[in-house]
């Protein structure tokens, strides 16, 4: 066994603790061993994704007990993919954090992230149904604490609705495994998908219950119409690069919806054939919609990111709901580029939070507004999917793949009109809040604040040479969208072969179930 | 007993989803921890309803057992439960001493915000 599979979460499992046991009063070793740790997972996870590139999927039995009675770590394609996405995103949010100060503003900030990123990096490793419940409880409970990081009214109960909302659809989830393990026995999910797919016709009643049980928690969890009601006042009253962190959650979703609809209950399957896909491609749609009115409508800048998350969820669940090879593959670049993308805008957002309130009017310009204007221009084209970015890229793969569906015109109807609105709401945001700053005639004076001054605790003035790591966090994504874009050939053949291996779920079962060993 | 079991879930689940729409946060809870209880239970019966049966196998003997799984499950979601509705105690608990007001829905949001929140 490889026990570098196990690295991702055993690490942070060891330095959260000792971050809140022994360096609790010492926040410049907090940053160091934090960031240590955190470029230590994105080297890990290089490699495995390395390792993965060639199409074996590696296994880790916890424990060396086999597969159906332990619990299974499994790396394929996909795992590798989101483990590096998520480690990659996870060292910018650090930087930024480092660097504007947040980890200052309440306790146990490094040990929170390094909790929520055991969680998010164990749930898109593990192969087993309950542990899965598991990981995303570790994550849930982590997110609670950096949600109210900072504190403050307005947070709080924000960060209530969060936390009732998730703890429900925790309660969905057992009784969606429950469910489960009542009609097939198992839970680990090679194990699920051989029993589900050995069911006679007439027993799938329950199955086809925990099914779509299960399909609701994780639309939970990916914001999906008409249950993404906890996401934008939960992103746009956190802390912003707590925010830009969560930008990955939303893709845990997605990441379980396509794992367990390839895998356990996949397109073969008679008792649930089509049955998700029929329900999530409108509610995706939907989604869009609802997302880009959303950013048109915002007041707030952060809302405003928080609507262009939604945005890019109901995108990506579009081309993930068509389940064919082709359209996950386009998911799967979309799922790069919008987790970059939305924490990029994130990041912007709470620059220009700290410097002249999240208000989207016009105001008197701000300090280095010129540097910021540029970045929230960037970002705006990579969010609304315009070239030259690989938003435009992704979004160009989602409807080349949507060619063959028999909703096509719909498709392409909402997705064009959403990215329509989109820019006009991004635009309309930034000529606001850059351009007019510059003319007088347009200046008004911002409404008195709304109760929100007290969430905002003033910032203690960085020290000078730390006042760039925020900008270097932002160029570091930067740099990785136009990476992204220029690259998209080679990220496209490895998005295909992933595809490929999630439609073909016998490679994995054989893996995991050491089926070709007996 | 079938009859007794189901029904001891579905009133508490019934009850758990009419707390849960209430609109203080205390009402909220008490739904939250009743909605975990209906979920342990359900999580009880995934292995089928046995009593007085152990969950080992016996290698000596054929004796009846029961499933051992489910309560491991239920072990680990009952923790977790009673761990996440502390937290969610105090988050409440904050919110309520920091606003000076428990309700959950955000009410006193005056930019039209609470619309979607």
């Amino acid at each position: 066994m490889n026990h570098l599979l196990i690295a991702p979460v055993v690490l942070p499992a060891i330095v959260a603790p000792f971050i809140i046991m022994v360096l609790r009063h010492h926040l410049s070793l907090q940053r160091i061993f934090s960031l240590a740790c955190t470029v230590a997972l994105l080297a890990i996870t290089l490699i495995l994704a390395v390792q993965a590139a060639d199409g074996t999927v590696q296994v880790y039995e916890l424990g060396n007990w086999p597969a159906p009675f332990g619990i299974v770590l499994v790396l394929d394609r996909l795992s590798a993919l989101m483990l590096l996405l998520t480690s990659g995103l996870a060292l910018a949010v650090v930087l930024y954090a480092i660097g504007s100060g947040w980890d200052a503003r309440g306790r146990h900030f490094h040990a929170l992230l390094q909790f929520q990123l055991m969680g998010i990096l164990g749930a898109f490793l593990t192969g087993d149904a309950f542990n899965l419940f598991v990981f995303f409880e570790v994550l849930l409970i982590a997110s609670y604490g950096l949600m109210i990081h900072g504190g403050g009214a307005k947070r709080l109960q924000a960060g209530v609705q969060y936390v009732v909302y998730n703890l429900l659809g925790s309660s969905l989830f057992l009784l969606a495994l429950g469910t489960l393990y009542a009609v097939t026995g198992t839970l680990n999910m090679a194990d699920l998908a051989v029993r589900v797919a050995e069911l006679s016709p007439d027993d799938t009643a329950l199955l086809r219950v925990g099914a779509v049980m299960l399909l609701l928690v994780f639309a939970i969890k990916a914001a999906v119409l008409p249950l993404h009601f906890w996401l934008p006042a939960s992103y746009a009253y956190a802390p912003l690069p707590v925010a830009a962190l969560f930008a990955i959650m939303t893709k845990v979703g997605a990441y379980a919806i396509l794992r367990m609809y390839t895998l356990v209950f996949g397109p073969d399957v008679a008792a649930t054939a089509g049955l998700v896909g029929d329900w999530l491609l409108p509610a995706a749609m939907l989604t869009l919609a609802v997302g880009a009115l959303g950013v048109l409508g915002s007041r707030e800048i952060g809302r405003l990111v928080a609507f262009g998350a939604i945005t890019s969820m109901g995108t990506l669940l579009i081309a993930v709901a068509l389940f064919t090879p082709q359209a996950t593959a386009a998911a799967l670049y979309y799922t790069v580029h919008s987790t970059l993308a939305a924490a990029l805008l994130f990041l912007i957002a709470d620059l220009v939070i700290e410097r002249r309130g999240g208000a989207i009017i016009a105001q008197r310009p701000m300090a280095q507004t010129g540097l910021i204007a540029t970045l929230f221009f960037v970002g705006a084209i990579a969010m609304a999917g315009m070239p030259p970015l690989s938003g435009f890229v992704g979004k160009l793969l989602v409807m080349d793949a949507a060619r063959d569906h028999e909703l096509v015109w719909y498709i392409w109807a909402v997705i064009l009109a959403g990215s329509l609105i989109t820019i006009i709401g991004l635009a309309r945001a930034g000529s606001e809040i850059f351009w007019k700053s510059h003319d007088d005639s347009h200046i008004r004076e911002a409404e008195p604040e709304i109760a929100d001054d007290d969430t905002q605790v003033p910032p203690e003035e960085p020290a000078p040479n730390a006042r760039a790591l925020p900008f270097v966090a932002c160029f570091a994504l930067v740099g990785s969208l136009v990476l992204l874009t220029i690259f998209a050939g080679p990220m496209m053949d490895y998005t295909t072969a992933t595809a490929a291996q999630l439609f073909d779920p016998n490679i994995y079962i054989d893996a995991v179930l050491r089926r070709a060993e007996q | 007993m079938e009859i007794l079991f189901a029904s001891a879930v579905g009133v508490l689940t019934a009850a758990g989803i009419y707390l849960i729409l209430r609109k203080r946060t205390f009402p909220v809870i008490l739904g939250l921890s009743l909605l975990s209880y209906a979920v342990n239970v359900f999580l009880f019966a995934t292995g089928r309803l046995m009593i007085n049966a152990p969950p080992v196998l016996n290698k000596y003997a054929e004796v009846a057992y029961t499933d051992p799984l489910p309560q491991a499950l239920v072990l680990t979601a009952i923790v977790i439960s009673f761990g996440m509705t502390a937290v969610v105690v105090m988050i409440a608990l904050g919110a309520y001493l920091s606003a000076k007001d428990d309700h959950i829905d955000m009410i006193e949001d005056a930019d039209g915000a609470g619309d979607d929140a």
